[in-house]
């Protein structure tokens, strides 16, 4: 392998029933940053059947140089030799040095599949990415031992160096409708016996349920938001950050929400990114279920509450009120983007 | 139908404590557990026996120690273990490791594979597709049920927004969520009998594989550094109204990337 021959930055656009994800754009952000810092292009792999024209130009607008598309019926729907396939026909005519994937349930299919047929390293969910001063390499960091340490990765001898990226972590660029890029179609032939599994039935969920232990983000609330309407009310929080409501013990004695949400001694011991405390005190069989949290906030009228001592960020005021301003500023947050 | 269920021994993360003062991982006194997804591999493939009668082995690669996880295993009620020990073998990133395991399983013979989908202490998820790459096999990762048919299994396959019903034919790999099932526990003549049979150790030698491909020197990535997040500094109250709080809240996430 001639390393220099390698050269870019692809990222997977990954799209769902012809709707590019999220994730795609913020591996556009990224790997805008890298590009430029390598002063190479940034490709996006586009993926799918009849896609629109619009997805493309989209890709560009968000910071893609050149969009990849590759095109057949048999791509329809994600199944991963097909997708490996196309991955690996465009590893192989364009040669980037860096490709990235979305850490979804499909990147973390596809990556490792790829990296193994291309012989090179791949590094799961990363958070961290960066270019090494003199080597070029890419330095790649990810939690590891269950968040516990942080350790970064290289992959100096073998091209692409291949990474997963959390989703969530990395920001997108302002969108640019003149900013010029090209569009390629790469033709990579799909055979029958590609089509290795038969897939039976597709069934879309409007969110999959997950368990809070498994949430990177939390909105916990407690007795002091005094009522299940206002409790219920947390889901806007929730919904504007991709995370999901948990209680104190007092919320679930009182019948508000569901034991599966429960945090603390008698429930469950959570680690999210971010931890919302509204209205809770903090009192300690509480706290040895959140306190190994990444980032708290909390927010209680009681400025003598125990949660504060445990907060990176506290405000103390009422959590009714700040509830719908929270909801507002966030929206604002994400229209400014 | 044969089946080997790829397994790893990791301590219990959620055991793990960091030492305030120093900023580093307190390891001592941490229990070493099957790993979860792995376990409930295990379960399904037993779950499988019960029904059909297949034959489980366990495969696991590690110290001389993680013989206790595979002993574990076979308490619970699979019919053979391998543990894969060597110097040699160690150090490996995912891509080595894959390559080694891939290697004991052609020696082994299988008709299903099922690996756990991640394990805790590196939460990569990529052991199991490329075992199966290895091998040209077909794979389905994040499996949350499994049934058995002719020559085939029918799988769920579970993403965010949803699920697939995959009928794959064998021999595949499955990665198994550890939601699929709740295991069973070890039986009290599966304990005495567990301690009393043969756990098989293969080293380099028995196992046909290029030592370029293996171990530290066969791992295309390498760990630069490693480091703890460090000790929490204090964080700062507001005494301020719903709207000004709001906005700091929102600042805080900003500069944490969250939003």
């Amino acid at each position: 392998m001639n390393i220099s021959d390698y050269k870019g930055v692809m990222v997977f656009a990954e799209q769902r029933r012809g709707t590019v994800q999220k994730i795609a754009y913020e591996l556009l952000g990224v790997g805008r940053r890298i590009a430029d810092t390598l002063e190479e292009p940034l490709l996006a792999l586009l993926v799918g059947h009849g896609l629109p024209d619009s997805a493309a130009a989209e890709l560009i607008a968000q910071g893609a140089d050149t969009v990849v598309v590759v095109d057949d019926p048999a791509l329809e729907v994600y199944m991963t030799e097909p997708y490996a396939k196309a991955m690996t026909a465009a590893i192989e005519r364009y040669k980037p040095g860096i490709v990235f994937t979305g850490a979804t349930t499909i990147g973390r299919d596809l990556a490792p599949r790829v990296s193994a047929r291309v012989r090179t390293g791949l590094t799961a969910d990363c958070t961290g990415l960066e270019i090494e001063d003199g080597t070029r390499n890419l330095l790649m960091t990810r939690p590891a031992f269950g968040g516990n340490i942080m350790a970064t990765i290289v992959c100096p001898e073998h091209r692409p160096q291949m990474s997963t990226v959390r989703p969530g972590v990395m920001r997108r660029l302002e969108r640019d409708d003149s900013r010029k890029g090209s569009v390629e179609k790469l033709a990579v032939k799909i055979e029958a016996k590609d089509k290795n599994v038969e897939i039976l039935e597709v069934v879309v969920e409007k969110a999959a349920k997950k368990n809070i232990e498994e949430a990177n983000v939390l909105i916990s609330g407690g007795r002091g938001l005094g009522n299940l309407d206002n409790f219920n009310k947390l889901q806007g929080i929730a919904d504007e950050l991709g995370g999901l409501v948990s209680a104190s013990r007092a919320v679930v004695d009182a019948g508000w929400v569901g034991q599966d949400r429960q945090v603390g001694q008698t429930g469950k011991t959570v680690r999210p990114d971010v931890y919302f405390a509204c209205g809770i005190s903090g009192m300690i069989q509480h706290v040895a279920g959140m306190e190994d949290s990444d980032f708290i906030v909390a927010i209680n009228k009681n400025s003598a509450a125990p949660i504060f001592e445990y907060a990176d960020v506290g405000i103390v005021a009422d959590i009714n009120k700040l509830v719908p301003a929270l909801v507002e500023e966030l929206k604002a947050a994400k229209a400014a983007r | 139908m044969n089946i080997v269920v790829c397994m790893k021994q990791v301590p219990d993360t959620t055991e793990v404590k960091i030492d305030p003062v120093t900023g580093t991982l307190i390891r001592e006194g941490i229990p070493s557990i099957i790993n979860p997804d792995d376990k409930g591999g295990l379960e399904a493939a037993l779950a499988l026996k019960d029904e059909l009668g297949a034959k489980v082995t366990v495969l696991s690669m590690g110290p001389p120690q993680a013989d206790l996880a595979l002993r574990e295993a076979l308490a619970m009620g699979a019919d053979e273990a391998v543990l894969l020990s060597d110097r040699a073998f160690g150090g490996a990133d995912t891509w080595a490791t894959s390559t080694t395991i891939a290697a004991a399983l052609r020696k082994l013979g299988f008709d299903l594979i099922v690996c756990g989908r991640q394990a805790i202490d590196g939460d990569t998820a990529q052991v199991g597709p490329q075992i199966a790459e290895h091998l040209g096999l077909p794979h389905v990762s994040y499996v949350s049920e499994l049934e058995a048919t002719e020559g085939a299994v029918t799988v769920k396959r579970v993403f965010e927004d949803g699920y697939q019903r995959i009928k794959v034919k064998l021999p595949c790999l499955l990665t198994a969520l550890k939601d699929m099932n709740k295991p069973r526990y070890m039986s009290v003549a599966g304990i005495f009998d567990a301690y009393k049979r043969e756990i098989k150790v293969w080293g380099l030698a028995d196992i046909e594989v290029d030592q370029d491909n293996i171990g530290l020197k066969g791992s295309p990535t390498r760990v630069k550094k490693s480091f703890t997040k460090g000790v929490k500094s204090a964080g700062k109250v507001y005494e301020v109204d719903a709207k000004e709080g709001a906005r700091i809240i929102v600042e805080a996430l900003k500069e944490k990337y969250v939003i």
